[in-house]
């Protein structure tokens, strides 16, 4: 009777594994640079081509570096919500323009709302690579001293920013 | 006949002027050859059933011409694994390397293996056990198998 049970256990610990496989999504690729320094990288600032901005410049804050591109459609979906951050004033919010025209992205911000304190360009996505990008829109929680402690990859939902995003922000900010 | 002369001439000069103008695809064939070794062994993020080598993603363009300026910056293909992997992640190589992480990825089917071995001998010594004598049919039994083969139409 023993013996028999045990086909039915097995099937039971494959099904347990199955249900755990089911409820990840084999996009999400986690990445390498959680809790490393964030790469050094300098852009031109999209309002200001003229000037550059260098990730260093947020030395000693909190700050969320959010890629984005007016090409993307999911950047949509996320925006209302990065526009409610930026009101909200928690967090600086760095826009890179990732393999972008400078005048569509400009265009798209006149157009949908600007959450940015500002915005870098990276025409040819030589920064997004830097920062392991793969799927804009994606947004990266950097701590003062310049590591990155989250990325989330696809547009930044409630929740996120809810259970995951704004209370580590708190927390670093401390 | 001189001005179609010069002409034709003209016109070759412009033809061979014009395909002067047309990117060279592969510029370098050796480049191109590592190229495509290292990016065979790298998985497209974007479409990840798809080698860096064979996809036509954007970010794979990008990153094939990342792999091709440090090949010719002469870093070897351990220092571009590293460059991949070090911004994407071990899932990038289509070759997973051997670590703690990855142990039960290596391990797990010989494991699996050794399992059913170790089933698969002890179900065999059991069947060989003494006591577990074969079946032996008595009389009306042999009877009712006999009668059974004889008569394929006859329902059991």
């Amino acid at each position: 009777m023993k013996k028999a049970l045990i086909p039915l256990g097995l099937f039971l610990v494959l099904v347990v594994f199955l249900a755990i496989g089911l409820t990840r999504d084999p996009r999400v690729v986690p990445s390498p640079l959680i809790n490393k320094d964030a790469p050094q990288f300098s852009g031109a600032i999209l309002a200001q081509p003229e000037k550059q901005f260098s990730g260093k410049d947020m030395l000693g804050q909190v700050w969320l570096l959010n890629v984005w591109a007016s090409w993307c459609a999911a950047c949509r979906q996320e925006h209302p919500l990065l526009m409610d951050l930026a009101k909200s004033k928690v967090v600086p919010l760095i826009g890179l323009d990732y393999k972008d025209v400078p005048q569509d992205g400009l265009k798209w911000l006149a157009r949908h709302g600007d959450p940015y304190q500002l915005a870098v360009i990276d025409r040819d996505g030589r920064i997004g690579i830097d920062f392991g990008v793969y799927g804009v829109p994606e947004t990266f929680v950097i701590d003062k001293a310049g590591k990155i402690r989250f990325k989330q990859i696809g547009p930044v939902t409630e929740e996120a920013l809810r259970d995951h995003i704004l209370p580590l922000v708190r927390e670093l900010q401390k | 006949m001189k001005f179609w002369l010069a002409l034709l001439l003209a016109l070759q000069c412009a033809l061979s002027a014009f395909a002067g103008e047309a990117p060279p695809l592969a510029e370098d064939p050796v480049v191109e050859k590592r190229l495509i070794g290292i990016s065979e062994e790298l998985r497209c993020l974007v479409c990840q059933n798809e080698s860096l080598a064979g996809s036509r993603a954007e970010l794979a363009l990008d990153l094939r011409r990342e792999i091709r300026t440090l090949i010719k910056a002469d870093k070897t293909d351990a220092e571009i694994m590293d460059f991949m992997v070090s911004r994407y992640g071990d899932y990038v190589r289509y070759r997973p390397p051997f670590n703690p992480l990855t142990w039960l990825l290596w391990l797990g089917p010989f494991v699996l293996l050794i399992i059913a071995l170790v089933v698969l001998v002890r179900m065999a010594r059991n069947s060989q056990a003494p006591g577990a004598a074969p079946p032996v049919l008595d009389a009306a039994q042999r009877a009712k198998a006999r009668s059974l083969l004889d008569d394929p139409e006859q329902p059991s």
